[in-house]
């Protein structure tokens, strides 16, 4: 441990947390509009471990980011959840009011968006914004204020001569990494990332992900990860969630999916990737386009666009299936359920 | 959607992996010769873009957008240019376009310098041999209009000799050749009806009905997702193998070029960094950037690991460039000379540059792995 935070800065919760920092149960989020609703999370399930790093993909519109916001709080009209809880550090986030959720967020519980250029306030210095904050959670000592931003500053590889810096002053990947700055200011038990590195160069993008593990290796916090890109969180997650049309389509540790994927569709992302090395071989990608979720088929999601389909998947919504402890939602593995809790 | 595309490989995967069968016919009954390369298409020489920059009133600072920057396009060929945001290469692409003008240098399109291209009327001719696909396939249509609207526009403006019956059965072969089909259904369409990928497809049915020589293709797969993408580097190959265009793919996923590209240039900070066939580049990357490039594309087939040595640095904003290898900041290679002499760019492997000092035709030189 190179850089224990600064006395006042440590995580507030009991010390050696043993539960969940987060459990997610059956949540479902729709859009209410007037030509009728749009069921974009579907009764999803998962909880998270102190120190793990869960990695959700899909495609646009797969409900990633609504799931996301759900978890955080943020939704907004016509946005809202309609179904299930999510339990933070044992307390349900589901209906808190912006007081009491004012209290948790930076201080618990970071998020990071996408683009960094919006979340941060263009006519205010990195310092200022970071001084916010902290005076929002009654840290008050300019001293301390100073003090903690420039280390948190150092923490992400950025020099601490930037406090005095204006976003537009900063790199893309500076400015993305003064935000995840910000979300370490009072070393939060989870980290909130939606697709943090999409609007960064393959090189950066790398440096970025080797950064925010080595963090997340230091300090311990959990991290949900949303990407589009697969390969990226390949190397960095524990365990991946695949997301189809709203539902969760595969979940279990990352090696095993990229290994062994089993929902068809999972095969067809994996497939869907040129790589770099080994021979040059002609892929297909998935024919067909994503579901329109307004009106959702009556059988499985992915049915009109999969290579395997059988006349069930037409008529029946397959329910998820856990094998060797992954959880899979697909027909084809119903009769390979082992090791039910 | 069907997609005719699919499942059909580009042409560089069929010569590598050797699949029978189904392989386009090389020259056949005048069809276009699969060989690429064979006559230059466009060319260009020392092609530099500055731009000034700093307030109105003091425009003191210069920056290098493209510095020197040479290239062949054959025909029926793809060429990929691949760099990081920042390096210059849609610079170069609207440069082609002619809608930037060179501070210096020239671009010669079928042997005719591009400079001698005046009035109303040759400009046209040489937009329409020489069409663009833009990035965002969700911002380049007017939501108002149905999509036949701005490709009859295109045929009424370019190709003013068809009749309105000529130009529907145009838009609709064209439709047809990139896979919207049924394509007199598609023409109807609104743009909020179509998918990304479809709308993508649409960019490029507009240039084909041009009849271009050259499509520009200024990342045109970023926006979409990846399970759409593979779709659209597979229509590209398809035109080239059957449309006989060339396309020049701009892009910053070197994984995609790879896949589809003929020949690949490496752009970094406003020069070319390396430049030569696809596979030999990227099997046996010189340049110590291109060596950056490769390792830090993430691979979900790479067995898990994280790897111990990562570079931390940033491509420079090139203002008011001093001589010397824009690259020596962060490489781990470089020496004195890296800091007083721009390198030029010099052949180490037949057909295959790099702009490097250090770089050898050996494998010796290695920076990143």
């Amino acid at each position: 441990m190179s850089s224990a935070p600064t006395e006042g800065f440590q995580r507030s919760g009991p010390a050696g947390r043993t539960g969940n920092v987060l459990e997610v149960r059956d949540l479902s989020v729709e859009y209410i509009m007037e030509r009728g609703t749009v069921l974009a999370v579907d009764e999803v399930s998962f909880d998270l471990a102190p120190g793990e790093f869960i990695g959700i993909v899909g495609e646009s519109g797969c409900g990633k980011s609504t799931l996301l916001f759900a978890i955080a709080q943020l939704l907004t009209p016509p946005a809202a959840i309609t179904g299930g809880s999510v339990t933070f550090l044992g307390r349900n986030m589901v209906g808190l009011t912006d007081r009491e959720l004012a209290a948790v967020r930076w201080k618990d519980l970071s998020v990071v968006m996408q683009s960094a250029m919006n979340a941060l306030n263009p006519v205010k210095s990195i310092g200022s914004q970071f001084d916010d904050a902290m005076r929002a959670h009654g840290v008050t000592s300019k001293v301390q204020i100073a003090e903690r931003s420039a280390e948190v500053l150092r923490m992400v590889g950025i020099d601490p001569i930037h406090l005095k810096s204006y976003p537009h002053q900063l790199s893309g990947g500076m400015r993305q990494r003064s935000m995840i700055a910000m979300a370490m200011l009072f070393t939060p038990d989870l980290v909130i990332m939606d697709e943090p590195t999409s609007a960064l160069d393959v090189v950066a993008q790398r440096s970025l992900m080797v950064q925010i593990k080595e963090l997340q290796e230091e300090l311990g916090f959990a991290i949900i990860f949303v990407t589009h890109d697969m390969s990226l969180v390949s190397h960095f997650s524990d365990r991946l969630m695949v997301m189809y049309g709203g539902v969760v389509a595969e979940f279990g540790a990352t090696r095993r999916v990229f290994d062994t994927p089993l929902h068809p569709y999972s095969v067809g992302l994996l497939e869907a990737f040129p790589s770099i090395r080994g021979p040059r071989v002609p892929l297909t990608g998935i024919p067909g386009s994503p579901p329109n979720l307004a009106s959702i088929p009556p059988g499985c999601r992915f049915a009109p666009r999969c290579p395997k389909v059988m006349a069930r998947c037409e008529v029946e919504p397959p329910p998820l299936y856990e094998v060797d402890g992954t959880l899979v939602r697909c027909f084809l593995h119903a009769g390979e359920e082992r090791g039910n809790d | 959607m069907t997609d005719p595309a699919a499942g059909r490989p580009p042409r560089a995967a069929l010569r590598d992996t050797a699949l029978p069968a189904d392989a386009p016919a090389p020259a056949e009954s005048g069809a276009p010769s699969a060989q690429a390369g064979t006559a230059a298409l466009l060319r260009t020489e020392a092609l530099t873009r500055h731009f000034k920059i700093g307030s109105a009133l003091s425009r003191k600072h210069t920056l290098h957008a493209v510095d020197d920057f040479s290239l062949t396009i054959g025909e029926h060929e793809i060429v990929a240019l691949a760099g990081e945001s920042g390096s210059g290469k849609s610079t170069v692409a609207r440069l082609l376009a002619k809608l930037y003008k060179p501070t210096s240098g020239e671009i010669y399109f079928q042997g005719r310098p591009l400079s001698a291209i005046r009035g109303r009327r040759a400009v046209l001719r040489y937009r329409g041999d020489v069409p663009m696909v833009f990035q965002d396939p969700f911002a380049s249509f007017n939501p108002v209009f149905r999509v036949s609207h701005g490709i009859m526009r295109c045929l009424k403006l370019h190709r003013p000799e068809l009749s309105a019956q000529q130009r529907r059965e145009e838009a609709e072969r064209v439709f047809t050749a990139v896979g919207l089909t049924p394509a007199a259904e598609v023409l109807e369409r609104f743009p909020h009806e179509l998918s990304g990928g479809q709308r993508q497809r649409v960019g490029f049915a507009q240039a084909l009905a041009l009849r271009p020589k050259l499509i520009l293709a200024d990342e045109p797969v970023s926006m979409l997702d990846v399970s759409i993408r593979i779709g659209l580097l597979n229509l590209m190959a398809d035109l080239r193998d059957t449309q006989g265009v060339s396309i020049l793919y701009i892009t910053h996923d070197i994984a995609s070029a790879r896949y589809v590209a003929d020949r690949l240039i490496v752009m970094y900070a406003g020069h070319i960094a390396e430049t030569g066939p696809t596979e030999e580049v990227l099997s046996r990357p010189r340049h110590p950037y291109t060596q950056l490039l490769l390792s830090a594309v993430p691979d979900p087939r790479a067995p898990l690991g994280v790897g111990a040595e990562t570079d931390r640095g940033e491509p420079p904003k090139v203002i008011d460039p001093t001589p010397g290898c824009r690259f020596r900041w962060r490489c781990p290679l470089a020496i004195d000379e890296c800091h007083q002499v721009t390198p030029p760019l010099r052949e180490l492997l037949p057909e295959h540059s790099a702009a490097c000092h250090v770089a050898r035709a050996d494998a010796e030189t290695q920076a990143f792995r």
